[in-house]
């Protein structure tokens, strides 16, 4: 191929390649996803089982193409023209897939179904997983050899680069880029454009570009799906930014975990240069740019600015303090530009596309659009891009197709180790920076995981944890302590050790390493055990008091029982027991709890799920009361709704008194209404005391007469509450003061009076049973 | 890999320019020792003195860098790498189980090689196929969607070497 030596030139070539008919559509073309999750799952078998296949006269085009999406059904392929989208390939189906060239009609089996009722969906368009998403970033993955410069340049890329050399200036791109507000997309959402103008402002002749390919959170892989399906968009992206602010030297920081990608960009910059749009006089204009790639030894603090750059310096990766930011002195004491990969590759499309076009895109704040690594416990795992702006749910349910085996969600963790994880609740909230970050979480790099019922938030909060703290790189004290002492209360917490008043402790040292850390890692390193303190408390009280784990999975806690019933005396649970604490007698199985060390082996082992896990108190509630677990349940379910819930449960009825009438009518209105507690209002009918039968004894023991106004005997300091107190406290907080009668006040408004009958009453179907197992 | 042959300026490429001498020695460090592990499987002693002379750098601080990454190991290691996905997708979906086999099946911990050189078993933050969790890596060679059975099959793979 020849260097292009000016921009006409390049103009040439693309149009060279349209007339040959290079990708145009309606040719004979199989596109086999070789990403690296497929390529585990076997798809360069299959592409060699194509190759070989004798195909008489079919002319087809094989394209091995980067990451399509759809992981979790790999291989999957395209076959065009037909469009029809092939999932779960293997090499024995290379005939079938063939064959769908001879009669035109796809090969059912290999088709993508939602379930064994759903017909089959022949085009990738009519799988819920692509429906909803927009594919900006991830444009051309899955459409072109990522290896091949020609495939690239015939479909659009380096339209921009055409664009700046030949007409823009480069305040003019830098405007572009900051009037489309592009936020960093590594996690802190710092607008690029504004970053841009700091090193561009700088005198200083020596600029770099770094692009931050680091990308250690566990469950995300966007950056190397981008990195190995679309290098030359990074590229492009990287050009613009030394364009902008006239670098000539760039960096590419990849995982050394990602060898794919590492080889992918080797050859495209190596092309990049041969053919002139990298390395010196790029295109003929004189502007050089030469792009070095740097791998990552494994350390995820690397994934932090300054500390990559320390990293790419040859220095351990210790993070520095900021300012000066890099942009102003970074690597080497250069201003510098770092980048995410995934925020560098939007820019080539901005600058074709113009600003305008992007924030089209997403919401207000946050425009453009968002690749996200769904995985976790949703049906159909993958990659996926969508506008900014999208809620959770139609991410998880629409796109991911909702949960596995038809559990329970319980939560969604966004943004990594250093993210949060966000409830049910708001399922519906938009994703971008600026919501994620009011429910306490972080946009982050893109990780999306899914959680389910049997996922133990607590075990799920130590995982995150233990990761950022083997994970810190012992600079600043706040991290390097803090976080250890941090991990060392969750393991007590879930071996069962917990004591009251962890929670608090943890709360506090996650407030003292957010705020006394140097680096990213630790600022955020406390989010997932404080969202999931904030969201998910129960769980943490349930471990800690009533040493109890409900999604099974720490061991150590809980009571093991057999249940009899669905036990079919196979015996294994005895066979799992290492320490002998299943006992045999002649018609069943049960477990000693003196022996038992709560190891769970029973439990795994049980084929039939015989072997239960309770709480120690409802165990002891069931034998000796004989309360059938559901309604302890129901009880406990009924003691954390609120007093509303008691009102709303009873007829509607306010008895008030003007304080300047006398007890005498004060008796009077009680005994009509049939209370035992009214309300007194002052002339603004505004709450001024309650006036209660108590109170009538007192006026009688101190020989008060009847005929005394309210006002001089009310009591002043009586407490009100909330009619969203739960049932529990406000039990608790009438027990304490000793008072029967709970005024429930909104604002200045009165709602209503509940009793401590109403108390009972409410919960009494189930203290019913107790009493009656009492006497 | 001849450590008095490399090419500095050849590798550290056209950044190189604007380095001063040191520098650019210092910034092809953490490079040459990512090389001399992949030919070597470890950095041993001798080779570190070595480069420690050539690079002008002092053996505590090629000794500083190298134990702050994870990559780098001072031990030998085994011929069957097995590196146990422990990140938050795989971890979700059950791979802390995959580690407990292992360990249980060759009697070593996380972090540690069997006496004959036969396997290391490690963890790894992600490999990014979060797709197939739970995944395990055995060398290059990515193994997804491990149940009970595969775990079998790779016990048995490793064994049979």
């Amino acid at each position: 191929m020849k260097r292009f030596n000016s921009v006409n030139d390049l103009i040439s070539y693309r149009k060279l390649l349209l007339t040959e008919g290079l990708l145009i559509p309606g040719k004979n073309r199989i596109k086999v996803c070789c990403g690296t999750a497929c390529g585990a799952s076997g798809s360069h078998k299959v592409v060699r089982a194509l190759e070989d296949y004798p195909k008489s006269d079919l002319d087809i085009e094989l394209i091995k193409t980067g990451c399509q999406g759809l992981c979790q059904k790999g291989p999957v392929m395209k076959v065009e023209p037909y469009d029809y989208f092939y999932q779960k390939v293997s090499p024995d189906k290379a005939s079938e897939i063939l064959s769908t060239y001879i009669t035109g009609l796809p090969a059912r089996d290999l088709l993508y179904r939602e379930s064994f009722i759903n017909p089959p969906i022949e085009k990738m368009e009519g799988v819920p997983f692509y429906k909803k998403q927009l594919r900006v970033v991830l444009r051309n993955n899955g459409r072109i050899d990522p290896c091949n410069i020609s495939h690239h340049i015939a479909v659009g890329g380096y339209l921009a680069i055409e664009k700046i050399f030949s007409s823009m200036t480069p305040e003019q791109v830098l405007d572009e880029v900051k009037k489309a507000n592009i936020r960093g997309r590594g996690g802190a959402g710092f607008p690029a454009g504004i970053k841009w103008g700091f090193a561009k402002k700088s005198p200083v002749s020596n600029k770099m570009v770094i692009a931050n390919g680091d990308e250690g959170d566990p469950g995300a892989f966007m950056d190397r799906s981008v990195m190995e399906g679309d290098p030359f968009s990074l590229l492009e992206g990287m050009l613009i930014c030394a364009y902008v602010i006239c670098a000539h030297y760039g960096f590419i920081y990849v995982r050394h975990e990602y060898p794919l990608a590492v080889k992918n960009l080797g050859i495209a910059i190596k092309k990049a240069e041969e053919i002139g749009l990298l390395g010196k006089n790029i295109l003929g204009t004189g502007f050089d740019f030469t792009v070095h790639i740097r791998e990552g030894a494994g350390a995820f603090v690397c994934g932090e600015e300054t500390a990559l750059m320390a990293s790419v310096e040859g220095e351990r990766g210790f993070p520095r303090p900021k300012p000066p930011f890099p942009a102003e002195s970074g690597l080497w004491n250069s201003p510098t530009i770092i980048n995410n990969v995934e925020t560098l590759v939007n820019i080539p499309y901005i600058i074709e596309k113009g600003a305008d076009w992007f924030l089209s895109m997403g919401t207000q704040n946050s425009p453009g659009t968002k690749v996200f690594a769904l995985t976790g416990k949703v049906v159909d795992t993958g990659l996926v891009e969508v506008p900014m702006g999208i809620t959770l749910r139609e991410i998880i349910f629409d796109i991911g197709g909702g949960i596995i085996n038809n559990k329970k969600f319980k939560a969604v963790q966004t943004g990594g180790p250093s993210g949060g994880c966000i409830p049910e609740q708001y399922l519906d909230l938009p994703v971008d920076y600026d919501s994620l970050a009011k429910v306490g979480s972080i946009m982050g790099s893109g990780g999306m995981v899914v959680m389910d019922e049997d996922n133990c938030m607590v075990d799920i909060a130590k995982f995150f944890l233990s990761f950022t703290q083997s994970e810190s790189c012992g600079k600043c004290p706040p991290c390097r302590i803090g976080t250890y002492q941090m991990l060392q209360i969750l393991e007590k917490i879930t071996s069962g050790n917990g004591e009251p008043g962890d929670i608090e402790k943890l709360e506090k040292l996650g407030k003292l390493v957010k705020t006394g850390s140097l680096c990213g890692l630790g600022l955020t390193a406390p989010n997932p055990v404080l969202t999931t303190i904030k969201y998910f408390r129960e769980e943490y009280e349930e471990h800690i008091h009533d040493k109890y784990c409900r999604a099974k999975v720490c061991s150590g806690l809980g009571m093991f029982i057999i249940e009899q019933s669905e036990c079919i005396l196979c015996g294994l649970c005895k066979q799992a027991c290492a320490f002998d604490a299943v006992k045999e007698t002649r018609r069943r199985f049960f477990i000693d709890q003196d022996y038992c060390t709560r190891c769970k082996a029973c439990y795994l082992a049980c084929p039939t799920g015989a072997v239960k896990i309770k709480k120690k108190r409802h165990v002891r509630l069931e034998e000796v009361f004989g309360i059938p677990p559901e309604s302890i349940e129901i009880m406990e379910r009924r003691c954390r709704m609120t007093l509303r819930d008691i009102l709303k449960s009873k007829p509607p009825m306010i008895v008030t008194i003007q304080k300047n009438r006398t007890i005498r009518d004060a008796v009077y209105t009680m005994s009509e209404k049939n209370v035992s507690g009214i309300f007194v209002v002052d002339e603004n009918n505004k709450l001024a005391s309650i006036f209660t039968e108590r109170d009538i004894v007192r006026c009688v023991f101190n020989n008060i007469s009847l005929d005394e106004t309210i006002e001089n005997i009310m009591r002043r300091d009586i407490t009100t509450f909330d009619p969203s107190t739960e049932i529990s406290s406000a039990i608790t907080v009438a027990s304490r003061k000793k008072i029967r009668h709970i005024p429930v006040v909104e604002g200045d408004n009165i709602v209503g009076m509940i009793t401590f009958r109403d108390l009972v009453s409410y919960l009494l179907p189930e203290i019913c049973y107790m009493s009656e197992a009492l006497y | 890999m001849i450590i008095e042959e490399i090419e500095i300026d050849e590798q550290i490429g056209e950044v190189g320019r604007i380095l001063s001498k040191q520098e650019r020695k210092r910034g092809l460090l953490i490079h040459v020792l990512q090389q001399i592990q992949e030919n070597d499987g470890y950095l041993q002693e001798e080779v570190l003195r070595r480069l420690s002379k050539n690079l002008n750098i002092s053996l505590a601080e090629i000794y500083s860098v190298a134990s702050f990454y994870k990559m780098f190991h001072f031990k030998p290691r085994g011929r069957k790498i097995v590196r146990v996905c422990l990140g938050t997708a795989c971890y979700v979906r059950g791979s802390k189980k995959i580690l407990t086999t292992l360990e249980e099946e060759f009697g070593i911990k996380n972090g540690e090689t069997t006496e004959d050189l036969a396997m290391t078993l490690e963890t790894v933050g992600c490999i990014g196929c979060c797709g197939l969790a739970p995944v395990t890596m055995i060398n290059e060679e990515i193994i997804g969607e491990i149940g009970t059975k595969k775990i079998e099959g790779i016990v048995n793979a490793i064994k049979e070497e």
